[in-house]
């Protein structure tokens, strides 16, 4: 019933709202290929002048980190308090820095 | 005996942790989300029907013109919700033939008629601000997509009550013949409006444990609570007469008290007997058949292009 929909690609949509800012992930479509999806992305998601610049991504092709195995993935950093500037304890008078 | 990842789970929901798709989740959890969004998503496409009932015959080119923009948006955010709700792993034509079957329901509100252009403002008005109470509260709701769904709709769905304001307000000021079409309207559109908040909390299947694992953030009864409170002064306001005759300020509890609503009614027009339950879905399914030929066009022009790369490759 629905056969073409399910053959349709599903694109991640990311919009800059002001340019010097970031492009922020926002929602996700169906599209048959990057050119549609940015149509698509324009009519759906930047109908108020919410961006200036849209980037679509194949959601096939992003690769995730799994949240599940957050704790040894970022192990190697998490044992460097060094890297934080509230680590080094300076005078009073200077603290400011 | 609890699992450890039910325990996990548990953790975040009570540490107002939102749950990302690939977590681990009860099924039950999922079941439950993929019922609410779903039935969400349905209300939002089926709910372009009584208002596009209008569009060619809007008063004004400028009513029309916002008429128009308020459809689409629906359309936008039925898009929000379904991307939302794939992320659960059930997929768009599942959940199309689960609404076109009739195994999925979407908001009664939209089994009920537009007969007169003062519908629409009232639909605007009441229904989009009744969705606003629900929607604003959901924007809580534990599960992430949803959540973030829910805040981008919140922020489009308050332009949809104030020109449903606006249009009833041009009405209520108007002659004494458009003064009683918004009030015809007004009584008509009040209490579906109030049954969109649900069945009373005692008598909601979903409710308790949809509060527990925070999917829903506010009972049913307290969100039409609030919603029975705002809309007493934009009665008056209008100048029109609230339909509620038992509306009556209750200062212990400091909110309105009101009449209680026709449930058998509600009931029947969720079982499939309002005036519109069966006309809805028809045009739901003509729409979707008749777009076929789009759909078949995108695909075969996709592998067209497809085969014309491979062949500039070889």
């Amino acid at each position: 019933m629905t056969t073409a929909t399910e053959k349709l690609e599903l694109f991640e949509v990311f919009v800059r709202s002001k340019r010097g800012l970031d492009h922020k992930h926002i929602g996700s479509l169906h599209a048959e290929d990057h050119e549609q999806a940015l149509e698509y992305a324009r009519d759906c998601y930047t109908r108020r002048s919410e961006g200036v610049s849209i980037w679509v991504v194949k959601s096939n092709d992003i690769c995730a980190s799994q949240e599940d195995d957050a704790d040894c993935f970022y192990d190697p950093s998490d044992d460097k308090p060094y890297r934080h500037a509230t680590y080094y304890v300076l005078p009073d008078p200077v603290n400011n820095m | 005996m609890t699992l450890p990842q039910e325990e996990n789970f548990m953790r975040k929901i009570s540490a107002e942790e939102k749950i990302e798709p690939k977590d681990w989740m009860p099924d039950a959890y999922r079941k439950n989300l993929i019922r609410q969004i779903s039935q969400h998503a349905h209300s939002e496409i089926i709910g372009m029907q009584p208002e596009g009932n209008w569009i060619t015959r809007a008063p004004s080119l400028r009513r029309k013109a916002v008429l128009l923009s308020k459809v689409q948006d629906e359309a936008g955010h039925g898009l929000y919700l379904y991307s939302a709700c794939e992320t659960l792993g059930i997929s768009r034509a599942e959940m199309i033939e689960q609404l076109q079957t009739g195994a999925a329901k979407y908001s009664s509100i939209f089994n009920y008629p537009t007969l007169t252009w003062a519908d629409v403002g009232a639909i605007g008005w009441l229904v989009d601000g009744a969705a606003i109470v629900n929607q604003v509260s959901l924007q809580r709701t534990s599960y992430g997509p949803y959540s973030r769904g829910m805040i981008r709709i919140c922020k489009e769905e308050s332009f949809h009550q104030r020109q449903g304001y606006e249009a009833i307000l041009a009405l209520a000021k108007g002659s004494e013949g458009q003064k009683a079409m918004a009030q015809d309207a007004l009584d008509r559109f009040y209490w579906p409006a109030l049954m969109m908040f649900g069945p009373h909390d005692s008598d909601s299947a979903h409710s308790q444990k949809s509060m527990e694992w925070k999917i829903k953030r506010e009972t049913n009864d307290d969100l039409r609570q609030k919603f029975i409170d705002q809309t007493v002064q934009q009665i008056e306001v209008l100048g029109l007469e609230h339909p509620d005759k038992a509306i009556k300020w209750n200062e212990e509890r400091g909110h309105y008290d009101s009449s209680d609503l026709n449930w058998d009614e509600f009931w029947s027009v969720i079982n499939g007997n309002g005036h519109c339950n069966r006309q809805r879905i028809e045009h739901h399914v003509a729409a979707h058949e008749e777009g076929e030929w789009v759909r078949d066009a995108i695909t075969a022009y996709n592998e067209k292009k497809r085969a014309k790369q491979t062949q500039d490759a070889a």
